[in-house]
């Protein structure tokens, strides 16, 4: 199995420049999308897991048409755990943040306290802020399986 | 070890579709889910969280715990597999 691998790859060209260039084209594009997925969650289909898949996806177009080593200089290997973790801690801290404040776990509008607007509105903004927190969790968790799954774990090239 | 495995999920597969007896009949206006909670999310969601997207509301308010044990359970996974796959070469 390995030597068929490694046959296969020496047939293969390494590098492609019109497909190196569509893939680095479309990234941003990619990205943006993603982005209007999180932010216009309240107002239509998307939210948090949805954009954060898309947002990851870009990351793996990357590792699939320049090779991994060039998507981990996009997103390095510390960057994506840091930023796995604090999506994480984004949204239970947030939690805490409101029982800490006198409200439940998990209501918003105990918020007030910190920024005071409309209890009402906070409940629609703490939902953004969980969003986003979700967003980046699912994002660096994709892009880090991916890595591991293609890789065998050793991070040096992909598929 | 395997025909007990074999025997276990099976047990408990028949346990659960023995549950399903109970559901509501698919789609039945008159059932509990859909003349209670369903009613009230979609009558007063827009109200108590100004949020125009019911799904959104519910998945981010309503059933917070729901969506933040979801990020969770994706994290844990993520974790799992770095700690299972990952090699460094200097080690």
């Amino acid at each position: 199995m390995k030597i068929t691998l490694q046959e296969a790859r020496e047939q293969i060209p390494q590098r492609d420049i019109i497909l190196e260039t569509t893939a680095r084209l479309m990234v941003p594009f990619i990205q943006l999308y993603g982005l209007y997925v999180i932010v216009h969650g309240h107002y239509s289909p998307g939210g948090g897991f949805q954009g954060g898949v898309v947002l990851g996806a870009s990351v793996i177009l990357l590792a699939l048409a320049l090779g991994l080593p060039a998507s981990k200089e996009y997103l390095t290997e510390g960057t994506d755990i840091i930023m796995a973790n604090v999506g994480a801690l984004i949204f239970t801290g947030i939690a805490v943040l409101c029982a800490l404040l006198g409200g439940m776990f998990l209501d918003y509008s105990a918020l007030t306290k910190i920024l005071p607007i409309d209890p009402i509105s906070w409940r629609s903004h703490g939902i953004f802020l969980v969003e986003v927190g979700v967003g980046m969790g699912v994002m660096t968790i994709m892009v880090s399986i991916y890595w591991d799954m293609a890789s065998a774990g050793r991070l040096d090239e992909g598929l | 070890m395997k025909p007990l495995a074999l025997l276990a999920t099976l047990i408990t597969g028949a346990l659960l579709l023995y549950g399903t007896a109970d559901f509501a009949a698919w789609g039945d206006p008159q059932s509990p889910p859909n003349s209670n909670i369903s009613v009230r999310f979609v009558e007063e969601a827009v109200k108590e969280t100004h949020v125009p997207n019911i799904v959104t509301a519910v998945l981010g308010d309503y059933r917070g715990y729901d969506t933040m044990f979801e990020l969770v359970v994706i994290y844990s996974a993520g974790m799992a597999v770095m700690g299972i796959l990952r090699r460094r070469e200097e080690l």
